[in-house]
């Protein structure tokens, strides 16, 4: 077995299995909470927690994490719901392109070497951690072009605002969004994550949907997605139930905890903090990559 | 009043939201149970992640992971709770192919056929 790291971690390679699958829970739990409260998501820690960390190889973390994305989007759903905003017909429709966009993601993981894995992941956090130092300054776009096909798909509609009454909406550059939900779709199948930000992006920024419709629509659809590639990865051998129960319930706790902390958090210290981390993920991923460690 | 019989967007999501919810607890339930066997069935044992093997097949199948169930195999119950997870988000598809079709709503109708239609292939494929 190669010991390239083999310092004080790498003893986290080989444990009894009691204290491999606590130590697995508790480092789940903090992912899911830091990712339910910075919204971006459990998995997207979670795959570099357990291949830096745990020295888990990054088919076994992917599957794990996957399962895990498709507990916290279902586990969220009613919260969501209650609010009010999120769009079953967005949502549904969108869906044609991010489960085709999944199942083409887990046909391409199970042929890519993990090196090559392990870079795009790096890249997806570097990225995350960008959009996440951005998020305070998002703009409240005005919706001065509308497409046609808005009211034909019969994506329009409405959300209540603020004084009680109801807020209409429309959607626009409906291909341009279709496409860039097929690529999320992609990454989610490829990399075993929600890939919440992406579909954000795709919503809030190029479709022009409010952004409080986008997250919580967007909250829905992983779920879906995540089930579209997780019976490849299941079938595949990737998700070992020793790993996975662990990953699932630690997530799944942390996010609904995280959630219910959510009012009283300091957010913007959490998203510094959250963002650094990712950071340092994101580089040491793409470095063990490159070596070939992963 | 006619109106809270009629299934619209509204309280479609919210019978969606409640759908996604009692899956999530049902396969969480099976998953910790699982979990615990599993643990008690490994407890002398050492993990090792790093080197990727696959999963044996008995636990790839449906059909495997049934035998398997029948010895009370604990990895096998992981899987049937895992199962269940992933089969909750697709149920939830089923209830959108259902509720537009109480709408009448044709077109997404025809747009959940094809979500169903995708998420069939992939599962079949994986069969």
């Amino acid at each position: 077995m190669r010991r390239i790291s083999g310092f004080a971690i790498g003893h986290l390679a080989a444990l009894p299995v009691l204290t491999f699958t606590l130590l697995v829970f508790a480092g789940s739990l903090a992912a899911g909470l830091l990712g339910a409260l910075t919204g971006l998501g459990g998995g997207v820690v979670l795959v570099p927690l357990l291949t830096v960390v745990f020295h888990v190889d990054i088919r076994y973390a992917i599957g794990a994490s996957l399962i895990s994305v498709i507990a916290t989007s279902s586990g969220a759903a009613a919260a969501y719901v209650r609010e009010g905003f999120s769009s079953v017909r967005i949502g549904m429709f969108l869906e044609i392109a991010t489960t085709i966009g999944a199942i083409f993601g887990a046909f391409l993981a199970t042929r890519m070497p993990t090196r090559v894995l392990g870079i795009t992941f790096g890249v997806v956090l570097l990225y995350s951690a960008w959009l996440s130092w951005r998020q305070t300054r998002f703009h409240e776009s005005e919706a001065v072009r509308v497409s046609p096909w808005s009211d034909r798909l019969r994506l329009s509609g409405s959300y209540p605002d603020r004084s009680g009454g109801e807020c209409s909406y429309k959607v626009d550059r409906i291909s341009a969004g279709f496409a860039t939900m097929f690529g999320a779709g992609t990454l989610s199948g490829l990399l075993g994550i929600g890939s919440g930000a992406v579909k954000v992006l795709a919503m809030d920024r190029i479709m022009r949907i409010p952004f409080k419709v986008s997250t919580t629509t967007s909250n829905f659809m992983i779920g879906v997605t995540a089930a579209a590639s997780a019976g490849i990865y299941l079938h595949r051998g990737y998700v070992d139930p020793g790993l996975a129960f662990p990953v699932m319930l630690g997530v799944l706790a942390g996010s609904l905890l995280g959630a219910k902390l959510l009012v009283r958090a300091q957010v913007s210290l959490l998203r510094s903090i959250f963002t650094v981390v990712i950071l340092a993920l994101g580089v040491e991923m793409i470095v063990n990559g490159w070596v070939g460690r992963l | 009043m006619a109106h809270r019989l009629a299934l619209d967007d509204q309280r479609m999501e919210t019978i969606m939201g409640r759908l996604l919810q009692v899956g999530v607890l049902l396969a969480s339930a099976v998953v910790l149970a699982g979990g615990f066997l599993y643990i008690r069935a490994h407890l002398g044992s050492i993990v090792n992640y790093r080197t990727f093997a696959g999963e044996p097949a008995a636990l790839r199948s449906v059909r495997g992971l049934f035998r398997l169930l029948m010895t009370g195999d604990p990895a096998a119950v992981i899987q049937v709770g895992v199962i269940l997870l992933i089969a909750t988000p697709v149920a939830r598809v089923v209830f959108a192919v259902v509720g537009f079709a109480l709408e009448r709503d044709k077109l997404y109708v025809a747009v959940s056929v094809t979500v169903l239609a995708v998420l069939m292939a992939s599962l079949i494929y994986s069969i």
